[in-house]
């Protein structure tokens, strides 16, 4: 059989975000939203997906653009590009890290098309579930990445509860560390979810990687004045420079006064299922100065409590080294 | 660029590839090409589109099969699936193909056509979702004489394909480089250029005609600037 004809369904394109929420509602398990389609259409093409419905939210000019938001924070609608948030004046002045990390993402015409909103809703990478085996996310009863064999150099460190899948997004770490605010619209209103609440693990429910319900709609995430102007760190490694999946990034935020580290947030992502905030790190830094030992010290604070796979131990330095140079360099 | 020319057909420019008949295609490929832009039946857009052609999406709010799609300039009507890529209509139904499909994953790049003249993967595309845009092919890139792009005529000086298949790709994004960024540095090229893979390895050759293009695109606006 071909994997590269999709499978037919009926494609709509409403305009507004109550048409879109009312289709979704309607349609159920069998619908879809699709917004750049990288992420989507692979998995129409794998037939793993196979939704009868699909609802393409790009027609829907309210869910587009960036603006000031009231409060002086800025409001980024779901399904702005990632280029668009790259090149934005007012985010790369005000959340230098939103844009470094938006930068990064996958490839140039990747960015062009796939949307912020896109970047944080897409779907495990673990390359057993994409494959469509019966695992536990795939509604089954096991996981293949960790078994003796398993190939999971790229899963977990932390969280892991039957399934090992880690959060792929760059973008993320960037939001959770700005404590953006999720705005979703689903058929019982609108509601506003924190980025660090907004992604869930496998232990809440392991068949979806967000909060949001079955018909319900990322519509905007809103980025608050806190960490307006603060100093960033984003740093993303990955096999290669180009289209890859992050090992680990890592994003931070800190306002330090003389040389003391008054506030930070940081996160890491590609170590567990939800963007990682390093609460530890925070603790261990805040109030200290801001130098290479306590640079070293959040590094090791990092790491504690990691248990890594058969075959990803070096997320560990990885993930510490990354935690001390975000401190030291920031 | 994107033809391998093992015949005898004359020198650039070669016949557009417009809707109605082809009069002056004397190649089997030609012909071919011909007959689908015409919209007549030809076996290989039955056996790609047979899987889901059955089904009517006459339900309301789904789209219309038929749209008008502006491609190179040109107006084109044409029946496109609800699950239809941009590269699949491109190349099986519009008969542009000089559009490549590689990976059809967007993975690789050798897809990459313009929209609204931002470089975007055709395979990664629905072609619904972009009725209403400007489409630029490779194949629209040559003048009204059939005068190769200024990027097509620096990938030869600079020998930049070997195999050729992510040519067309490549060059799309060059072009759509240039278009906002008429004088990048290297670096900036090397990273506009870094969503298409060449497993020939020519990246430096095709750096090197991004860099000859831009300078040539330079001089050409110099000379054309009292006009």
């Amino acid at each position: 059989m071909s994997r590269d004809m999709m499978g037919a369904f009926e494609l709509y394109q409403p305009d507004t975000v109550d048409g879109a929420v009312a289709l979704l509602e309607k349609f159920g398990k069998d619908g879809w939203a699709l917004a750049g389609g990288n992420d989507s259409l692979d998995w129409f093409k794998d037939r793993v997906k196979r939704p009868k419905y699909v609802v393409d939210l790009a027609g829907i000019s309210t869910l587009k653009g960036i603006r000031e938001s009231a409060d002086g924070g800025v409001e980024i609608g779901a399904l702005t590009t990632l280029t668009e948030i790259e090149r934005s004046e007012l985010i790369k002045g005000r959340y230098t890290v939103l844009a470094t990390a938006a930068a990064r993402v996958a490839s140039p015409q990747i960015r062009n098309t796939g949307t912020i909103g896109g970047n944080v809703c897409q779907d495990a990478r673990c390359w057993y579930y994409r494959y469509g085996v019966d695992c536990y996310r795939a509604g089954g009863n096991r996981c293949y990445a960790d078994t003796p064999e398993g190939q999971n150099r790229e899963h977990c460190l932390y969280g892991a509860d039957r399934c090992v899948a880690v959060s792929p997004s760059d973008t993320a770490p960037a939001l959770v560390v700005l404590d953006a605010k999720m705005l979703v619209v689903g058929p019982k209103g609108q509601r506003e979810v924190p980025a660090e609440q907004f992604f869930i693990g496998p232990n809440v429910d392991i068949t979806r990687m967000t909060v949001l319900e079955d018909g319900e709609v990322l519509t905007a995430i809103h980025l608050p004045m806190d960490w307006s102007g603060a100093r960033f760190y984003f740093e993303k490694v990955a096999d290669r420079n180009t289209w890859d999946f992050p090992l680990v990034n890592i994003a931070a935020a800190m306002f330090v006064t003389g040389d003391k580290i008054d506030r930070i947030r940081i996160a890491a992502g590609a170590v567990q299922c939800v963007p990682r905030r390093l609460t530890a790190v925070e603790a261990v830094v805040t109030g200290q100065p801001k130098n290479a030992e306590t640079a070293g010290l959040a590094g090791q604070s990092a790491v504690r409590g990691a248990t890594p796979l058969n075959f990803n131990h070096f997320k560990i330095p990885l993930l510490q080294n990354l935690v001390t140079r975000a401190i030291r360099d920031a | 660029m994107a033809d391998d020319r093992d015949d005898d057909r004359p020198p650039f420019p070669e016949p557009r590839y417009d809707v109605g008949p082809l009069s002056k295609a004397t190649s089997r490929r030609n012909f071919i090409k011909g007959v689908i832009a015409s919209g007549a039946a030809v076996s290989s857009v039955g056996y790609l589109f047979t899987a889901g052609c059955s089904r009517s999406t006459g339900s309301v709010g789904g789209v219309e099969r038929m749209l008008v799609l502006n491609v190179n300039g040109q107006m084109r009507p044409v029946d496109v699936l609800p699950q239809e890529t941009l590269a699949m209509t491109l190349r099986y139904r519009l008969g542009l193909t000089g559009t490549k499909l590689g990976c059809d994953r967007g993975e690789c790049g050798a897809c990459t056509v313009l929209v609204d003249d931002v470089a975007s993967y055709s395979c990664s595309t629905l072609t619904h979702a972009v009725r209403n845009r400007a489409i630029t092919t490779i194949e629209g890139l040559e003048g009204p004489n059939g005068e190769l792009h200024v990027v097509q005529q620096a990938m030869i000086d600079e020998l930049g394909p070997q195999c050729g298949f992510c040519t067309p790709g490549q060059i799309m994004s060059a072009v759509a480089l240039l278009k906002v960024n008429p004088k990048p540095t290297r670096d900036e090229a090397r990273h506009a250029m870094s969503g298409n893979l060449c497993r020939c390895g020519a990246y430096d050759h095709y750096l090197n005609a991004v860099m000859r293009a831009a300078d040539a695109g330079d001089r050409l606006s110099e000379t054309r600037a009292p006009v």
